[in-house]
């Protein structure tokens, strides 16, 4: 069951009439099936044509739909054998950042990623997917792991943000993303990110600092939130979807800016619609650049790496 | 030495000591932590720190440089060119407008000073924010400014300090503002590999992307009394998650009590505190001393032990070279497979 944004509407209302029509011939008597036929095409071109020309504050919706796959979702369908690591060996398990050893596409790997959950009670336990230091220290863990055992890392990015609390400032939640960013241009293993939904800020650049930057059509990646722009520089919230045009925050305009490196396209309607399938698209782009990146040495890896960063900012839209 | 090379552009300009004055030295100023009114020179003179109650104010960066270097001598290098609009954005102003008004208003690019000098003796490369210039937040053009500094420091073997004073990112930048953490961060990771000291001096304030970035990466991190420092603004924290914030939260002292930060240090002490640290960390420890075997004696034997190569074509040399391969596969050979 698919919950519909508000830009959605035309969708649900002949999503409703097919209903009705397969609710009203349930009996056998009517013969409908070129009336949904017909009424199913609509809908198809409907979808293409509003996913097609979302607006950066449509995308935002999008980004942070419910039912859009989560990290966990992709851990299920992709890896074949996961043993999820626990803890910072400092403080504490964070479960907003999950991570752990697999085998992906016949590779061992180290993956990780945020996790939002799916229900209230998961969504709690994993703190809607906003990291503590102990989530960014565990991911300092997992890549200098991957890079002892000469494993390549992927990580799959999907956070409003790193947790702004007291005890996340108490423990050092700015040193602790700082250091993760620094061992990201460390290690001399093939080093994959995925922006799945929300790349929120600091806590997603975090653990993005990859040979590839993949993201999918339809995610956001922002120094800021909409809203947050929109209330310092509008000083009004109610201005975050123009704040969210302005801030290029699309795939589309980061691959002009060169901020990423490849779009993964949606399936018709959006990842929310078809999580499989968008999955295994993901999969696959990811299974595509391991391979290359597989061939190279690591030294070589890690100052390209360096090298694309550094000159990051000489394209402008 | 040869201070400037190329790598950075590095047109000198001297720099004019003391920047015109916004105001009057018979000004009255009153104290905004503990309401003292205090003569404006009086102020000045004492670094803007409060003589009542030691709170220390904000400092242009001129005069903190002025403060920290060597008889108040120091140089900066001119940072290279970045696009300086690169998403068009505009919120109510357009951002090329307010960068507009920014640099007539403080009479910099950005918000980012590079300079270089000596302190206590020790040359240092010193890149200092400019809370003046929007808060100090950090896009391209500061970012730039970091790289460069890192680059000179490297090239010039000496120790790198910065001193941020920030909100954090430059929004208008959008995420090009986010990508200077990654950039930062490899630039001191740069310096470091080259083992050359990384000092970060935190000035109020440290917060956001820069706080997130170089600014915690430091060997050692010395902050100014009172000093704002942490990633989430006070305000998003209790809007957010409604938690009352405790006393002297993200304070330079609370960073201490909790190991962010190694010592806060009233502004007088800086330019010491820097110069003892800076001297003791140039000093490694020697190299153990090399005996030298007398010339023409022990040569062909040193050579099969340490396996160096001959470098002449002499005959007897090359004899020698051959006996030495030899002699190796024989040891090859001894090695149990
Ligand atoms: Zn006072």
């Amino acid at each position: 069951m698919t919950s519909y944004l508000d830009f959605e509407k035309p969708i649900l209302d002949l999503e409703s009439k097919i209903e009705e029509l397969r609710h009203l011939s349930s009996d056998g008597s009517l013969n409908i099936a070129d009336e949904v036929g017909k009424l199913q095409g609509k809908v198809d071109r409907l979808l293409r044509d509003t996913y097609s020309s979302l607006s950066a504050a449509q995308k935002v919706q999008v980004a942070r739909h419910g039912e859009r796959p989560h990290f966990s979702d992709y851990i299920a369908q992709l890896m074949d054998d996961f043993i999820p690591l626990a803890g910072d060996r400092n403080y504490a398990e964070d479960q907003a950042l999950v991570g752990g050893l697999a085998r992906f596409d016949g590779r061992s790997c180290v993956i990780m990623g945020h996790e939002k959950g799916h229900d209230t009670e998961s969504r709690v336990a994993h703190n809607f997917g906003m990291a503590r230091p102990e989530g960014y220290r565990k991911a300092q863990r997992l890549m200098n792991l991957a890079d002892q055992f000469h494993l390549p890392v992927v990580s799959f990015v999907d956070t409003a943000g790193a947790y702004p609390g007291v005890d996340a400032e108490a423990r050092g939640q700015a040193e602790a993303i700082a250091r993760s960013i620094e061992t990201c241009f460390r290690v001399k293993v093939p080093f994959i990110s995925v922006i799945i939904g929300e790349g929120g800020s600091g806590g997603a650049i975090a653990i993005a600092g990859a040979d590839r930057v993949l993201m999918l059509e339809h995610a956001t990646y922002s120094v800021i939130s909409p809203e947050g722009c929109a209330s310092i520089l509008w000083r009004s919230a109610a201005q975050a979807a123009e704040a969210a045009e302005a801030l290029r925050l699309t795939a589309q305009d980061l691959l002009k800016l060169g901020v990423i490196d490849e779009i993964v396209a949606e399936p018709l309607g959006g990842a929310h619609r078809h999580p499989e399938e968008t999955i295994s698209v993901v999969g696959a782009a990811i299974s595509r650049h391991l391979e290359i990146l597989a061939r190279e040495d690591g030294a070589t890896l890690l100052s390209r790496r360096r090298k694309k960063f550094l000159d990051m900012g000489k394209k402008g839209i | 030495m040869n201070w400037i090379t190329n790598i950075v552009r590095p047109k000198i300009r001297a720099l004019v000591p003391g920047r015109q004055h916004d105001l009057p030295d018979n000004m009255w100023i009153k104290c905004p932590n503990c309401g003292a009114m205090l003569f404006h020179r009086d102020l000045e003179q004492n670094h803007k720190v409060c003589p009542h109650c030691n709170h220390h104010m904000r400092l242009e960066v001129d005069k903190r440089l002025d403060l920290i270097f060597d008889n108040a001598s120091w140089r900066t290098i001119e940072l290279p060119k970045v696009p300086s609009d690169p998403l068009k954005f505009r919120d109510q102003k357009k951002y090329t407008e307010r960068l507009k008004d920014y640099r007539s208003k403080t009479g910099r690019e950005d918000a980012i000073v590079v300079a270089y000098g000596e302190i206590s003796g020790i040359e240092a490369v010193v890149a200092a924010f400019d809370f003046n210039f929007m808060g100090g937040s950090m896009g391209i053009s500061v970012g730039e400014g970091i790289v460069a500094a890192a680059r000179l420091a490297i090239l010039q073997q000496s120790p790198l300090i910065i001193i941020p004073a920030s909100g954090g990112a430059r929004m208008q930048e959008g995420m090009l503002s986010l990508m200077q953490m990654p950039r930062t961060t490899i630039a001191v990771t740069q310096v470091k590999e080259a083992g050359l000291p990384f000092i970060v001096l935190l000035t109020d304030p440290t917060t956001g992307g820069v706080s997130a970035s170089f600014a915690m990466l430091g060997d050692i991190h010395i902050a100014e009394p009172g000093t704002q420092i942490g990633f989430a603004g006070a305000r998003v924290i209790q809007e957010t998650i409604r938690e009352t914030l405790p006393s002297g939260f993200q304070r330079a002292e609370y960073l201490k009590d909790h190991g962010m930060v190694d010592m806060v240090v009233a502004r007088k002490d800086l330019p010491e505190t820097l110069g003892r640290i800076l001297s003791i960390l140039r000093q490694p420890l020697e190299k153990a001393k090399v005996i030298r075997l007398p010339l023409g004696v022990a040569k062909p034997a040193l050579r099969s032990i340490g396996g160096r190569k001959a470098d002449s074509s002499d005959n007897a040399k090359d004899s020698r070279k051959r006996t030495i391969k030899r002699a190796r596969k024989d040891d090859s050979g001894d090695e149990p497979i």
